[in-house]
């Protein structure tokens, strides 16, 4: 059944409906609403509006999102997964500002409008008696539109419609309304809204398992992936054995490498292998550096066994017992080749140089802490 | 948006006695400090010579730009303050007497006019192109003269206005201040790489010049709150302008104050980050011997405490709260000058850790009595509304 909600009147120009609300404020009006396209500056002020809270709101959930955000960074950071990243402090708040600066940003607008439409709005009620009436369409385009609702204390409809008419509206519309529809409450857990999200949710894990899984890799959308080139491990037609990767010739050596002989003879490299290179400054410069890349992180900073992993990996053993000291240089060069037990070889990432200079470093490391009678001399 | 008078009844008022009753004994006691500083401690006087040349600057240069910014963007709410706005850009006038003994006294503040010193330093050798005395008095002559330019042409155009009342004027002056704008980019990047960053030459940053910038902004534009509340409640200006207007200047002093922190933020990140000691020397200094409470304390006293005195509405309304907000913004951008310039005085002097006495009072108080003095100079039996301006009625009838 129909019932009366309000009387509406349509204004031509801004500067009518500003008027118009000042004059309807002034008379004592307490439940009317003006409608316009876009804001009016002023309005607040003509309608005699208190200021709004709801920036307060806005920043008390900025704030805590806020706070929220740099726990989690902290707990991240610090507690579940602690890792020095670039030489930082573990809690290196100036990386975290920008962060917490967006968050503050995102989560305060988007709160906001979602609390405005949950308190204005009502959700998840989505009626309101002025929509669907010729008013709404008329303020939604191009012209200013004021309500005084039915349940205001001074209403009285001839009176009000008189007044509107006097204070320059040139046209004076009662809206009714349905009230089984206003009034019908929506609830949350409505099975067609529930069923809409499943269907939703469904649909987008669909599709994003069909584009990542299907699609890209149909024609015309694999060009990352086929490309028109030799790719290791890859089949290949142009060669006879069918595959991509090619075997050195046999009986030759590559530029700029050596072979090692002596790669199942440990005793053989111990006896024959002699360093090639003078441990002068440059080289142990060079052993240095190459030992705190590669050989530190399980041996230690000085070789004694006690690096930062100790405990939590195979532990590298100390590079100053008795049998490392007893061990010839070449000895030591097979170990950094070809790797032993759970150390793998270093043949591919250290050049030959790099590892006789990591063996001269090894060996002034350990004259510096095992120290002989005649070198204290 | 109402059917105002289209006649505007505006009366000249004398200024405020306070102007000159603060102002004279200010800029005497300012001048005698000044002096004696020279005679006592010329070098820690050069360095405070320098921060109150730089407050000056921001004020004048800041308000040239004001009018510059509404010409430019025609603006309407800010026309009833263009005319304070204008005698405030007066101000940069007085900036040669403060460089006059900077420049005087180059030896003892910029390392980089020390030849023996520049020839045994690949760096300051490869930037003497730029950081020569000579070019550097090109360079301050130069910004002075082209911005004085300006200064005058819109005084002198805003006043023929008053008479009569054209619209082309307002035309012209946006087209001036298309040349004006790059100009003023230019000159206020210099002033501050010159002036505060060449202090420390080894040290870079591209993005000083706008730092120092948005400083510049808000304290040009708290000076004009101050100034256009004083003359408002002197009855100096229409009694149309109300806390509309208000707002608006509170909201761009607001908005430079986050501006600022996020220049300030963005240049210690990058150096944080980045973390090369080309970069982060000029940070060390400013982290120890008591620097480091500075350094917290000027996150809080120009950013956290500003933006919360006027996040409210109501605080940007609000004529007594606005002027706590303003005087506020200034004091902060001298406390930033002081953060900026006085660990090279440490430096240079060989002391330990910021110093605090009356040579700093006796330049504050230098500086205070130039802005009243020169803007009395500039104001008296002068026209503080551009009365002419066509864009005067839709201002006063500015709603936020």
């Amino acid at each position: 059944m129909s019932k009366l909600y309000s009387v509406a009147a349509l204004f031509n120009t801004p500067n009518e409906i500003m008027h118009a609300a000042a004059k309807v404020a002034d008379a004592g009006y307490e439940n009317y609403d003006v409608n316009t396209p876009y804001p009016l500056h002023g309005m607040d002020g003509a309608m005699k509006l208190k200021s709004s809270k709801m920036g307060y709101y806005t920043i008390a959930i900025g704030l805590t999102c806020m706070s929220l955000m740099l726990f989690f960074m902290y707990w991240v950071y610090n507690i579940d997964y602690p890792q020095v990243i670039g030489g930082k402090p573990l809690f290196p708040l100036p990386a975290f500002v920008p962060l917490m600066f967006e968050i503050t940003i995102l989560t305060g607008a988007v709160l906001t409008v979602a609390v405005m439409i949950i308190f204005y709005f009502k959700f998840p009620n989505n009626a309101h008696p002025i929509h669907d009436s010729s008013y709404m369409k008329a303020v939604s385009s191009d012209k200013f539109g004021l309500i005084i609702e039915a349940v205001d204390p001074k209403f009285d409809l001839e009176g009000v419609k008189a007044f509107l008419a006097s204070i320059g509206a040139y046209q004076v519309d009662e809206i009714y309304f349905d009230e089984e529809e206003v009034n019908t409450k929506h609830k949350i857990l409505d099975s067609k809204f529930v069923i809409g999200m499943f269907l939703l949710a469904g649909v987008t894990s669909i599709s994003v398992y069909l584009h990542m899984n299907k699609l890209l890799y149909m024609p015309p959308f694999d060009w990352m992936l086929v490309q028109h080139k030799v790719t290791a491990q890859d089949h290949s037609d142009f060669f006879k054995n069918g595959i991509s990767s090619r075997e050195p010739v046999e009986g030759t050596v590559a530029r700029g490498f050596m072979p090692y002989l002596y790669s199942d003879d440990p005793d053989g490299a111990s006896e024959n292998l002699v360093n090639p290179f003078v441990a002068d400054e440059d080289n142990i410069a060079l052993g240095k550096k190459k030992y705190l890349t590669y050989c530190s992180p399980c041996h230690g900073d000085l070789a004694k066994g006690d690096s930062r992993l100790h405990g939590q990996f195979p532990n590298g053993p100390t590079l100053h017992s008795d049998k490392l000291l007893s061990w010839t240089d070449g000895r030591i060069y097979h170990v950094i080749t070809e790797g032993q037990n759970v150390m793998p070889g270093y043949k591919k990432t250290v050049t030959r140089k790099e590892r006789w200079a990591i063996v001269n470093y090894v060996r002034t490391l350990q004259r510096a802490l095992d120290a002989k009678e005649e070198d204290m001399q | 948006m109402s059917n105002h008078d289209t006649t505007i009844n505006y009366t000249k008022k004398d200024l405020p006695k306070g102007i000159l009753k603060f102002g004279i004994p200010l800029l005497i006691i300012g001048i005698v400090a000044a002096v004696l500083a020279y005679y006592t401690d010329p070098m820690r006087a050069s360095f405070n010579n320098i921060i109150s040349l730089l407050l000056i600057v921001s004020v004048g240069l800041g308000a040239i730009f004001l009018v510059a910014l509404e010409h430019i963007a025609g603006a309407v709410w800010s026309v009833p303050f263009r005319r304070i706005a204008e005698h405030q850009g007066f101000i940069f006038l007085a900036t040669p007497l403060l460089a006059l003994p900077i420049l005087f006294n180059m030896h003892d503040i910029f390392e980089w006019t020390h030849l023996e010193v520049v020839m045994n330093d690949p760096i300051l050798y490869q930037k003497s192109p730029y950081l020569n005395e000579g070019f550097f008095y090109a360079r301050s002559i130069g910004i002075f003269v082209v911005m004085t330019f300006f200064l005058f042409i819109y005084l002198r155009n805003s006043t023929k206005q008053d008479t009569t009342h054209s619209q082309k004027t307002t035309k012209i002056n946006a087209l001036i201040s298309a040349a004006f704008m790059p100009l003023f980019a230019i000159s206020i990047t210099m002033v501050a790489i010159d002036y505060a960053m060449s202090l420390e030459p080894h040290w870079f940053s591209t993005i000083f010049g706008v730092y120092y910038f948005a400083g510049t902004f808000a304290t040009a534009m708290a000076v004009l709150t101050l100034l256009t509340l004083s003359l408002k409640s002197n009855g100096n200006l229409l009694k149309e302008i109300n806390g509309n207007h208000y707002y608006s200047m509170g909201g761009l002093m607001f908005a430079f104050t986050a501006f600022w922190m996020y220049m300030a933020f963005s240049q210690y990140m990058l150096i944080w980050y980045a973390n090369v000691p080309e970069e982060t020397f000029w940070f060390l200094p400013r982290m120890e011997n008591g620097w480091e409470y500075l350094s917290i304390g000027l996150i809080f006293i120009k950013f956290i405490i500003p933006f919360g005195l006027l996040l409210n509405r109501n605080s940007k309304m609000n004529p007594s709260r606005l002027k706590l907000a303003s005087f506020w913004i200034i004091g902060a951008h001298v406390y930033d000058m002081y953060w900026l310039v006085m660990p090279t005085y440490n430096r240079m002097s060989g002391t330990e850790g910021p110093v605090f006495g009356w040579i700093e009072l006796g330049f504050v108080a230098l500086s205070a009595g130039i802005i009243l003095v020169f803007y009395y100079l500039a104001a008296n039996k002068k026209n503080h509304i551009a009365i002419g301006d066509p864009k005067l009625n839709r201002a006063l009838d500015f709603r936020i």
